[in-house]
């Protein structure tokens, strides 16, 4: 990438190397509340949540920030209504579907877009049972926003393990691992690299789930302690 | 359980195991025709000897809604309910179907069950199901007491209109032959192209105004010439036969009647964006389409159109048959790679475009099957000709599937240009039984709503565009001053929300959320503010969706919203 390209962000000129995303350039013009949900500055983009997008003059539809590129001239406007109307429906249409009350960031999000949080009467949730089937974490895809990050980090961007993939398509999509076995039948190493990267709190530590579900530290230790000699956790513990 | 025998299972992945992950879609299908569905012992086996992780195996088998990983009886009856045939009298057939073939009613334990279905692609022979992949159509005109297999009709293609270039070969009821197709003048434009330089070719097909006929309408010699002049190799070219847009058939019959046309204009494009080797995708529905089209490339093989040096030219080509296995998405240029390529039909960003990362990330030309079966016609009229065809913005013949409230449904070609009223009154014998025209749906599932006023519109790109109307595949849908067309709306939401891939969230959400909204439509229970959240969605689904899928989910309920707002009314606080 040898050139510089010569563009415009709500009427601020940057000038950035060539292959710069626009969130990149826009940060570099001092414009640093682009929202974004799925975007990980070490995750492969995939454009999934569509909160990060922009005008950019000349396009048909809006322009995902966290992977659409700069190119030269470009005139590009970060909060126009378009762009508010996108971001904050996005915002209501996932707060109707997730329980997203351990996600303090979508939470502040949906203030700053005034968001309604009862904008959507009667839609489903994606409702699961809490999966508590090994020592090391809980699961609760009831608060999964897939945002394909544990997914990344199990596979190609981190630990090359595969334990995990998706189940269903469209609204039922879930992330899931080999005909739905307990974690200890897979591939899963316990890293702990997806536990770290989950942005709502839908992947936890064992011990601090405990904890928040009310009990002791001490009978926290005893639990986990005795959970990793045995051999074959249960499947679906939940209560 | 008793232990699957993994045997026969284990000989024919010797097949597939050098393939390596493209060879998971085709493996799982061979291993489902053995065992009926994908229990776990298999699909761990199918995983080990592709070397495909056992988790994104099992995201490959529950994205694709032909992979069954539990077991399913030995017949399965897919019974259509998009609009045409749900306007035909689908929920009846269904109905009747249940009660006379399945166990609820006769307590019996039955061989068979009774699914419903996306468009089958059968609308002109509405209604329609599928036995074990046999096509029947015109179902509701018998059942009582026949075998499953033989009741309705056997669908033949219904052929008409003003001209016949790309159809010329069609109305047979069976497959046209190599010895036919050469003997009407097939593979002279071969021939012809394998003394031109490529670029002359690309130069020909770009002046003849040819634009895809998938539904995106972009210029075919401009594809070409980008992928031809993209650096890496190998380049690919792909055949896009995954046809399944609610209204659109015509691919099925160019294939299922002329499949050696689309040969020819595959092996055109290759050879001018300097490929070696091709793939046609076929929609998993279309089992007899995928047979023909096996035939046709065996024989067009042996007579040596496709191979090593072809036609003592030097330039050699192989193209391979893919099943898809029931995902609408997988029509989507980029998600029809991932499937190639064995994984989820996850629609890739753009840019990069596929004309320098397509399949295999290599430079890839893309082509709807009726494009292709243009390009045989231009090498041989000369580009000056063809232009006479059609309007001078949009030249060329055009295939139309009319189906729906019409005297005669059928696939009709024109020529750009005609007015709408004249392919439905003229050509499609009018609205049916004497009825009023109420609505035609143009474009299908992702198009728009026109109305009596619209009739005179030229169907050309130009005209269509300046009327607010998408010609899409060229899907014309006609309902009759009877029909509910809320019911309608919500069989279009319902496919788009089966349909969704679930990568990007305005269209994973939105479609669930149109869907449920479009509920309260068509039961008239609408709350307030309904109107204002449907249209939220709405653009933001159309705004900020990550492919065309998502982008075009919520056209037909906007224009419905648009032209009938008295169908939209809040009455409920
Ligand atoms: C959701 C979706 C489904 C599609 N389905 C098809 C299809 O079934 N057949 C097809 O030829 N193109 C389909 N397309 C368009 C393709 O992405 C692509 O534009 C086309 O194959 C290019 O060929 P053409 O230029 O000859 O039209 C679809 C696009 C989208 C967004
Ligand atoms: S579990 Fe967490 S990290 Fe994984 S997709 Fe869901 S929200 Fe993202
Ligand atoms: S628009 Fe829909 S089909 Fe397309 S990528 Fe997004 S979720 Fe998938
Ligand atoms: S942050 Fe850009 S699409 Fe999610």
């Amino acid at each position: 990438m040898s050139d510089d390209v010569t563009l415009t962000i709500d009427d601020i000129q940057v000038t950035v190397p060539a292959g710069t995303t626009l969130l990149k350039a826009a940060e570099q013009a001092g414009i640093d509340n682009i929202p974004t949900i799925c975007y990980h500055d070490y995750c492969t983009s995939n454009g999934l949540c569509r909160m990060c997008v922009v005008e950019v003059e000349g396009s048909r539809t809006l322009v995902p920030s966290c992977v659409g590129k700069v190119s030269a001239g470009m005139k590009v406007h970060t909060r126009t209504p378009r762009v508010e109307r996108s971001r904050r429906t996005i915002l209501e249409m996932l707060n109707s579907a997730v329980d997203l009350s351990d996600a303090p960031e979508i939470q502040e999000f949906m203030t700053e877009y005034a968001a309604d949080r009862e904008r959507l009467p009667g839609a489903r949730p994606r409702e699961h049972p809490v999966l508590d089937d090994n020592p090391m974490y809980v699961r609760d895809y009831s608060k999964c926003i897939l945002c394909w990050r544990c997914v990344q980090v199990c596979a190609e961007d981190a630990q090359y393990t595969y334990a995990i993939n998706f189940s269903g398509r469209g609204f039922q999509t879930q992330i899931d691992t080999f005909f739905q076995k307990p974690m200890l039948e897979t591939t899963c190493v316990f890293c702990g690299q997806c536990v770290a990267v989950c942005p709502t709190g839908a992947l936890k530590p064992k011990r601090q789930w405990l904890l928040e579900q009310g009990a002791s530290i001490d009978e926290v230790m005893d639990m986990t302690r005795s959970e990793r000699r045995r051999k074959k956790p249960r499947i679906e513990a939940g209560e | 359980m008793p232990e699957l025998d993994l045997t026969p299972l284990r000989s024919i992945l010797a097949e597939y195991a050098p393939k390596g992950r493209p060879g998971l879609i085709p493996a799982l299908h061979a291993a489902q025709a053995i065992y009926g569905y994908l229990p776990q012992p298999v699909a761990a086996e199918v995983g080990r000897t592709l070397g495909v992780p056992l988790a994104e195996v099992y995201g490959v088998i529950d994205f694709y809604a032909m992979f069954y990983r539990e077991p399913v009886v030995k017949t399965v009856v897919h019974v259509c309910d998009d609009p045409a045939c749900a306007i035909a009298g689908a929920e009846s057939v269904y109905n009747m179907l249940t009660y006379e073939y399945s166990q609820e009613a006769s307590g019996a334990p039955s061989a068979i069950t009774v699914e419903r279905a996306p468009c089958l692609g059968l609308c002109e022979h509405a209604p329609a199901l599928m036995v074990k992949g046999i096509q029947r159509g015109k179902v509701n005109h018998n059942g009582n007491g026949h075998l499953i297999e033989e009741i309705g009709e056997k669908p033949y293609g219904i052929i008409a209109g003003d001209i016949s270039y790309l159809t010329a070969n069609c109305g047979k009821r069976r497959a046209t032959s190599l010895e036919e197709y050469v003997a009407s003048g097939g593979y002279q434009s071969l021939k012809k192209a394998l003394g031109m330089a490529p670029a002359a070719i690309i130069a020909e097909v770009k002046a003849s105004g040819l634009v895809g006929r998938g539904g995106a309408a972009f210029p075919t010699g401009l594809k070409w010439e980008g992928a031809a002049n993209a650096p890496g190799e190998p380049k690919y070219v792909v055949c896009n036969a995954d046809e399944a847009e609610p209204g659109t058939f015509k691919d099925r019959v160019l294939m299922e009647e002329d499949p050696q046309r689309i040969l020819e204009g595959l092996i055109i494009a290759a050879y001018a964006v300097g490929a070696h080797q091709g793939v046609i995708f076929i929609r998993g529905e279309y089992t007899n389409a995928f047979q023909i089209m096996g035939k046709a490339v065996a024989q067009a093989r042996q007579a040596g159109f496709i191979g090593k040096n072809i036609l003592g030219s030097g330039y050699d080509f192989d193209v391979e048959l893919f099943r898809s296995a029931g995902a609408y998405i997988c029509g989507e240029e980029t998600a029809l790679f991932e499937a190639v390529e064995g994984k989820r039909g996850f629609p890739r960003m753009k840019p990069p475009f596929p004309t320098t990362n397509g399949l295999f990330n290599k430079p890839t030309a893309i082509n709807n099957v009726e494009t292709l079966c243009n390009v045989p016609l231009i090498l041989s009229l000369g580009a000056a000709e063809y232009r006479k065809i059609g309007t001078e913005k949009s030249p060329g013949p055009k295939l139309f599937c009319l189906s729906g409230d019409v005297e005669r449904p059928g696939l009709y070609e024109v020529p750009f240009g005609i007015p709408i009223r004249h392919l439905i009154y003229d050509l499609g014998g009018g609205i049916r039984t004497g009825r009023k025209l109420q609505a035609i749906l143009f474009g299908g599932a992702a198009g728009a709503f026109a109305t009596e006023k619209d009739l005179d519109v030229r169907m050309s790109f130009e005209d269509l565009r300046a009327a607010g109307l998408p010609l899409g595949s060229g899907v014309v849908t006609v309902f009759d001053e009877t029909r509910d067309l809320r019911a309608v709306l919500l069989r279009l939401a319902r496919f788009f929300a089966e349909e969704s891939c679930g990568k990007c969230y305005p269209c994973q959400l939105g479609t669930q959320r149109q869907y449920e909204i479009t509920q309260r439509v068509a039961s008239s229970e609408m709350l307030a503010g309904d109107n204002a959240r449907l249209s939220d969605i709405a653009w933001t689904m159309t705004d900020a969706s990550l492919c065309g899928l998502g982008q075009t989910a919520a056209s037909a309920v906007m224009s419905a919203m648009k032209i009938w707002p008295e169908m939209f009314v809040e009455s409920h606080p």
